[in-house]
């Protein structure tokens, strides 16, 4: 059957990891092509890389990150952060690359996931949401409002935009994927929004990765089987050594949400 | 030996190529990679490697792009006989058809077509995308050597290849019923999933297929 993936996701700032774990075999920590290999390793199933780098004139160390993660980790790799044209994502895919992930751009102009998607294919486009729960009448952010709404700008820029259609509509527009970010739990180990990511996942046809609050292990068995979600992502809990992966999957296949273990296969290239 | 990897404009061959050089590498051999769009690099190669991603008549018409490059493939794998793997909608390419946005020719090496994904169960998503498990059966196929039921490959497609002929059929997977997996016969071999993203499943994949002596 088909697994329940759990996809560790790293910072990236100028070619460095913003946080990350002093694994104690790691010559430099704050390498991400150091991370990935642990990640590797630990039986990630795919992994993250959120370039946050500001700078126009350093944008381009996130190539070298790619290029040298992909000669070395044999697992997919998503890039996200600042990918506006269809040469950004050509340049990505080309270092290695596996997928891109589209955010602020497809808000902009939708068109542009289609033209993405039609150019490289679904699989290896990957739209991002940003949702916030705002009010239902007065349409203010609220953390218990019933509406969902796509923000900007790390969630401080409100967009009007409905966050279930828009996914439905992103999924029409070609995207592979959907990660979904709750943006009122993103950074408070509170857990995944549950009611937006089952409402998303039960909504469009296309897998859906649950973000933003997880705090512990049951939020990720959560994500899967009370979300709906297809795959979970998970920033601090494993950067900081909270827990490893292994301890994450072991307890997901263990509360109903069954994910890869490790396949024992002996050959020299291991 | 040379490995030729063909680059027709599809998707990402750096981690395919990279996969090919691990495994070399790990076995110590001075073999080498080339990923080309020469059609006079695929002549001259032992083994060809023909990946692919996104739709199949895209795939169909880069690889028809190459000047002579369609031909020098086919002279390599079925003239030749040199060992051929076929990756996602490379592997898709072998089939007589592919029904992906209106009919496209394949190459026709083994006969069947490529149709959609159609789950049973109608809440399962479409691409099939993620990890899913191996069936190899009772095949004792050398590319699939040491690979048994059970064993996670990497998966990302919405179109898998019905071969007419079952013992073409080398590995299927389950998603709301039977998926190809595998796909062969005589030299030519083809997997729905990334060998190259399947971490060690994936690599030894590869070794196998670098080690075959069809």
């Amino acid at each position: 059957m088909l697994k329940a993936r759990v996809i560790p996701c790293l910072d990236v700032n100028e070619g460095r990891v913003v946080k990350g774990v002093n694994f104690v075999d790691l010559v430099d920590a704050g390498d991400p092509v150091e991370q990935a290999r642990v990640y590797d390793a630990a039986g990630a199933d795919e992994l993250c890389f959120l370039d946050i780098t500001a700078s126009h004139e350093n944008r381009d160390t996130i190539f070298d990150v790619v290029a040298r993660t992909a000669e070395q980790c044999f697992m997919p790799l998503t890039v996200g952060g600042g990918v506006r044209t269809v040469e950004d994502i050509r340049k990505l895919l080309l270092a290695g690359a596996d997928k891109v992930s589209i955010n602020t751009a497809a808000v902009h102009n939708p068109d542009f996931v289609r033209e993405a998607s039609e150019k490289f294919g679904a699989q290896c486009i990957v739209v991002a949401v940003d949702a916030k729960r705002v009010d239902a009448q007065t349409g203010e952010p609220s953390p218990d409002g019933g509406r969902f709404e796509i923000f900007t700008h790390g969630g401080r820029k409100p967009t009007g935009i409905e966050c279930i259609s828009w996914a439905e509509k992103m999924a029409d527009f070609g995207a592979g994927e959907i990660l979904l970010t709750s943006m009122d739990r993103d950074g408070t180990k509170n857990g995944f929004d549950l009611p937006l990511t089952r409402a998303v996942a039960d909504a469009v046809p296309i897998p859906v990765i649950a973000s933003g609050g997880v705090g512990n292990l049951d939020h990720l068995v959560d994500g899967i089987t009370q979300g709906h979600a297809s795959a979970v992502l998970a920033a601090s809990i494993f950067h900081f050594g909270t827990y490893s992966i292994q301890e994450a999957k072991a307890h997901m296949l263990a509360h109903g949400a069954p994910v890869r273990m490790d396949d024992e296969i002996k050959g020299p290239s291991r | 030996m040379t490995v030729a990897l063909i680059d027709y404009g599809s998707g990402n061959l750096r981690s395919a190529a990279k996969a090919v050089e691990r495994v070399m590498g790990a076995l110590g051999r001075p073999d080498h990679v080339t990923v080309t769009a020469d059609p006079d690099a695929v002549a001259k190669a032992d083994r060809v490697i023909l990946p692919g991603v996104g739709a199949f008549g895209d795939c169909r018409a880069g690889i028809a792009a190459l000047n002579g490059m369609a031909e020098a493939i086919e002279d390599a794998i079925i003239a030749r006989g040199q060992p051929f793997l076929g990756i996602c909608v490379g592997m898709q390419l072998m089939a007589t058809v592919g029904r992906e946005f209106g009919d496209h020719d394949g190459f026709g090496w083994l006969p069947g077509e490529v149709r959609a994904l159609t789950p049973r169960d109608q809440s399962l998503k479409i691409p099939h995308m993620g990890w899913n498990t191996l069936s190899v059966g009772d095949h004792d196929h050398p590319v699939l050597a040491g690979l048994t039921d059970g064993h996670h490959a990497y998966f990302v497609h919405s179109y898998h290849f019905l071969p007419e002929d079952p013992a073409h059929l080398l590995a299927v997977t389950d998603y709301g019923g039977p998926v190809t997996a595998a796909v062969g016969r005589d030299n030519l071999v083809g997997t729905q999933f990334h060998p190259e993203k399947s971490q060690a499943v994936g690599l030894k994949l590869i070794e196998n297929f670098l080690n075959w002596k069809p």
